[in-house]
């Protein structure tokens, strides 16, 4: 038997130490955090558990939570099936493939608070485009500062105008790598467009849309700069998703042991929801 | 140094425990490589690595259940997580 060279780890540790730096370090001080109390000056008084206790029965944090699973569940519904269909209907080859990608990429380079301003100006029910065009030409009474539902729809659209990008040029990726043999047999066999999307195209597409869908999941679940540009949680706190609710209240009222005790309730509920969906899709491939 | 960390000693133990538990995965893996990867009850192929990540996973999902639930003290959440670990290893 040939004896493994276990050598190429040591390439590792630069992440590694990269990781502990970024992620590691601050994630162990946050669990410190969480079980105690401070009122600043670095001084900490020993609190227990008393923080998980208190936001896992707080109605604000199951709200937030709430709202936060309502906006990623609206977000892949619309995004993923949406990503799809832009990617079916973009050209293979030709002239109008590098067109249509880059302009598939430009709201991806747009910085998130750049998008978060931009919508915002652009909806605003006086001055901004859309929001004039709805109110004052076609007669829509609405008003994202004002209307909770109106507000949902725009933070809605607004990440769906920003990252079902995202989900196209993944998909795409995955199209343009199926080769033709695929469809000239298929062709024999006389298959419909259905069945050519449901067994050649969609188990192609399998694994970027697995980690398309993981990266909307985790960055819409973690979504802070946009709304918060865009809404600022409100009206009320009818668009206070959680990272925003998390914010408020760590800067906000500088309460750092519940709001590092929240953040931990935060990240074990993400890492749950991708490692359970990253298992059950790659399941059969390792069977 | 370490004071902006703002360690205890619970905290401290918490981390200490994880990262040797790590370690004696480790020194399993140098032993006997591979990371005895088998096909468990819950039809998920698992190394070492992924059993003790389902245990911890499964150990912080059984104590904020309990502490929203039910609350202080965490005798019984505690047991349920040994169990849980324990049925992991062996199982899954």
């Amino acid at each position: 038997m040939k004896t493994e060279n276990q050598k190429a780890w040591f390439f590792v540790l630069p992440v590694l130490v990269l990781v502990a730096f970024n992620a590691l370090i601050p994630m162990m001080t946050v669990v410190n955090y969480s079980v105690q109390e401070t009122f600043g000056d670095n001084v900490f008084f020993w609190q227990g558990l008393d923080w998980f206790e208190q936001i896992l029965r707080s109605d604000r944090f199951h709200a937030a939570l709430g709202r936060q699973f309502l906006f990623t569940f609206l977000i892949l519904i619309i995004e993923v099936p949406l990503g799809i269909i832009i990617a079916l209907s973009m050209p293979r080859k030709g002239f109008w493939v590098p067109v249509c990608l880059v302009t598939m990429a430009l709201p991806m380079l747009i910085p998130w608070n750049v998008v978060g301003a931009m919508w915002n100006i652009f909806t605003l029910p006086d001055i901004g485009l859309l929001g004039y065009f709805l109110n004052h030409v076609l007669g829509i009474t609405y008003d994202m500062t004002q209307n909770p539902l109106a507000a949902w729809v725009t933070i809605v659209t607004m990440d769906v105008w920003h990252w079902t990008s995202l989900v196209v040029l993944l998909s795409y990726a995955g199209l343009v790598s199926i080769p033709d043999a695929y469809y000239q047999a298929a062709k024999i066999d006389g298959a419909s467009n259905w069945a050519v999307f449901r067994f050649i195209q969609l188990p192609k597409m399998k694994t970027v849309l697995t980690i398309a869908i993981l990266l909307r999941f985790m960055d819409s679940f973690n979504i802070y700069t946009e709304p918060f540009v865009l809404t600022g949680g409100g009206p009320g706190n009818s668009t206070t998703l959680l990272s925003i609710d998390l914010v408020k209240i760590a800067l906000g009222q500088f309460d750092l042991g519940p709001a590092a005790a929240m953040s931990l309730i935060y990240f074990a509920i993400t890492l749950l929801v991708s490692w359970l969906f990253y298992t059950l899709m790659t399941k059969d491939d390792l069977n | 140094m370490l004071s902006w960390m703002a360690w205890t000693w619970p905290t401290a133990l918490v981390f200490i425990g994880i990262f040797s538990a790590i370690g004696v995965l480790v020194l399993l893996e140098i032993r006997t490589p591979g990371g005895d990867a088998r096909k468990g009850v819950l039809g998920l192929t698992t190394t070492r690595g992924d059993r003790l990540f389902i245990t911890l996973l499964g150990t912080s999902y059984i104590f904020l259940a309990w502490l929203g639930l039910v609350g202080m003290p965490l005798w019984w959440p505690l047991g349920l997580s040994l169990v849980w670990g324990c049925f992991t290893f062996w199982k899954v």
